[in-house]
């Protein structure tokens, strides 16, 4: 991107001047190395979110954003319906509520290395993973719509997992206000064999090992310390959350000239918040946020089932569950006024700060943990929302490394199983049904998700609590 | 934009040797930074759309692995044959999975605004088609369906993976 087109206002954040139909301006959190290699499309996505009617303060990017549909991927932008606010399926993504978890295991590397490959072996053939697979989980009507409505507390009741783990998730595992009667029959057909299925493209199940900790306090209030063995789940709504958004982009695009909406890209389609098409996408997409969190809640209890299997005296606990494709309602500070708004993150991570109510009661004093997923060969991130964080952009943060190539030059580049042999010389192994996949999801095709994160910790927009390396990696 | 355009690959090139089929149209790939641009170019708006199809195809396998022994209709509709489009690439994108089938072979028909089509294709089976990554959904990112100097059509779009 060229820096030209920007005003630096601190280290790593940078101003677009609001200009013609913008309504206020854009902001972009980053180092100038970070912005040096973003694309220009992520400058003409940021510009034009800025337009869409009824947006508060900003349009903002976060450190690893890349050329989106309509919003950035790592977009983040607010909008008040009482000044005619619009929420936009393009806004949330088609992977809605897609998010990260991740599990204490109690257990540190000296215990996991003598069964390595038991466990990569075992958490492959256990956990769905890759195009066309099924989980175990068929839901009837009856049952579809009670997942939709329960979400991962609903998960919980049919025995995955333990109630202790809603406290958890965002929104205690169930967010409210979801109308399953919005989800059309198409999208509840495409989800009625994936229930508990890791997906494929960047989707992972991780077992990961703490190998360093920036944030004692944090770490301590999170459980987790050096040489500790964790593990990650990556995955979202599965086919429920693509047909979901994809029926709506269409309905909020064809709908877009009767609400008197001039979408600068027809990938912002959306509506205003309070008409019809805007109502029945909130219920729609928050029943699709409950598939997600009821998707990783079994996904949960299969890793459980196999780990009880090989280590018995691991108990995994859940340290945290966040979402990055989401639209939620949230009360902020607007110039002095606590103000009700429907705040889109696309490719974001909610990262509220220190004291915010809805963090669990145990983590609260510290803040809310920020799960960062990283590529098969490089590292994740555990963060934490700070108190500056409220007032740069809603408490949000990065969600991952974003990718710095595509996947047709990552096929030429690199051969899947190379790439596995040599992540297991490394000490890491990789699990997959596609080695295509694996060569498309190369770690080189990444960005670097460390300085991501640095840029993040150093814009304060969340603070660095510990590092996390793969031991295991099940590829979709 | 004209940059990435320039910058596209023929996506037979990955494996094969550049492939033209009259009936079907030619199709490739063009870069999208996350995700995957599909475009199908044939000497009519029906070619041009079933060699999206194929390019849709190709994202997730090799096409050459993809049998067409199984016939599957589809028909759609919308207000513009841009939205068109891409309401006919979800639609293969919805029977793919709930089919759990592959398909590389199409032949598409307009009647105004609604399209039919049929799809042949097989049951996918992850050892010999290895599918690399499943579409989400076709977007409107890139969307266009329009004749170039030559005369060809070009359908594309950015689907999601």
């Amino acid at each position: 991107m060229d820096l030209n087109l920007l005003k630096r206002r601190g280290r790593d954040e940078w101003h677009i001047a609001p200009r013609g139909k913008m309504l206020v301006p854009g902001v972009i959190y980053a180092t100038e190395d970070l912005i040096h290699d973003m694309d220009e499309k992520v400058y003409e996505q940021v510009t034009n979110v800025a337009m869409l009617p009824g947006i508060v303060q900003a349009s903002y990017a976060m450190p690893d954003a890349h050329w989106g549909y309509g919003f950035p991927i790592g977009g983040v932008a607010a909008f008040d319906p009482d000044l005619g606010g619009v929420i936009s399926a393009g806004g949330v993504g088609f992977d809605i509520s897609c998010g990260v978890r991740l599990l204490r295991t109690g257990l540190t590397a000296e215990d996991i290395q003598p069964v390595k490959e038991l466990l990569a072996e075992a958490l492959f053939h256990r956990i769905p993973a890759g195009v066309g697979s099924t989980g175990k989980v068929h839901l009837d009507r009856h049952e579809m719509d009670a997942m939709l409505t329960g979400g991962a507390k609903w998960a919980v009741g049919k025995g995955y997992g333990a109630h202790e783990d809603l406290e958890f998730i965002e929104e205690h595992g169930c967010m409210a206000g979801a109308k399953p009667e919005n989800v059309s029959d198409h999208a509840k057909k495409r989800q009625q064999d994936e229930m508990g299925t890791l997906g494929s493209g960047n989707h992972y199940l991780e077992v990961q090992r703490v190998t360093q900790v920036f944030d004692t306090e944090a770490a301590s209030v999170f459980g987790v310390r050096e040489s500790d063995i964790v593990v990650s789940i990556h995955c979202g709504s599965r086919g429920l959350g693509h047909q979901i958004g994809t029926e709506f982009l269409k309905s909020m695009v064809t709908s877009a000239a009767r609400h008197h909406i001039d979408l600068p890209d027809r990938e912002l389609a959306c509506a205003p918040i309070n008409s019809e098409v805007g109502q029945e996408y909130l219920g729609a997409m928050r029943a699709g946020i409950n598939c997600a969190l009821a998707n990783r809640q079994i996904v949960t209890h299969l890793v459980r089932e196999v780990f009880a299997d090989i280590l018995r005296q691991a108990t995994l606990s859940l340290l945290y569950d966040v979402s990055h494709n989401t639209c939620k309602v949230e009360e902020h500070d607007i110039n002095g006024t606590p103000t009700r708004l429907f705040v889109h993150r696309k490719g974001a991570t909610r990262a509220f700060g220190p004291g915010h109510p809805d963090i669990p009661p145990s983590l609260r004093a510290v803040g809310q943990p920020v799960l960062i997923g990283g590529t098969m060969g490089t590292a994740s991130y555990v963060l934490v929302g700070t108190k500056e964080s409220m007032s740069l952009a809603y408490g949000s943060a990065c969600h991952g490394a974003g990718r710095s190539m595509s996947r047709h030059h990552a096929l030429r580049q690199w051969h899947g199983r190379d790439v596995v042999k040599e992540l297991a010389a490394r000490g890491i192994l990789i699990r997959s049904p596609s080695m295509r996949g694996v060569a498309e999801e190369a770690p080189g095709a990444y960005k670097d998700v460390s300085e991501v994160v640095d840029a993040a910790d150093d814009a304060k927009l969340a603070r660095k609590v510990a590092r996390l390396e793969p031991l295991v990696c099940v590829k979709g | 934009m004209a940059s990435r355009l320039l910058n596209s690959i023929r996506g037979p090139s990955m494996t094969q040797p550049p492939r033209v089929e009259s009936m079907q149209g030619s199709w490739e790939h063009f870069p999208h930074e996350a995700d995957i641009g599909v475009r199908g170019i044939g000497p009519t708006k029906e070619a041009a759309f079933e060699g999206a199809g194929l390019a849709l195809t190709a994202v997730i396998t090799d096409l050459d692995a993809v049998a067409p022994a199984q016939a599957v209709s589809i028909a759609c509709e919308a207000p513009d044959e841009e939205l068109l489009l891409v309401d006919w690439l979800n639609a293969l994108v919805y029977e793919m999975a709930t089919r759990k089938m592959l398909f590389s072979r199409f032949a598409v028909r307009f009647n105004g605004h609604s399209l039919h089509a049929t799809a042949w294709g097989e049951p996918i089976e992850i050892a010999r088609h290895q599918p690399a990554v499943e579409v989400k959904g076709a977007t409107y990112t890139e969307l266009s369906v329009k004749q170039d100097e030559q005369g060809r059509w070009i359908a594309q779009c950015v689907v999601d993976v």
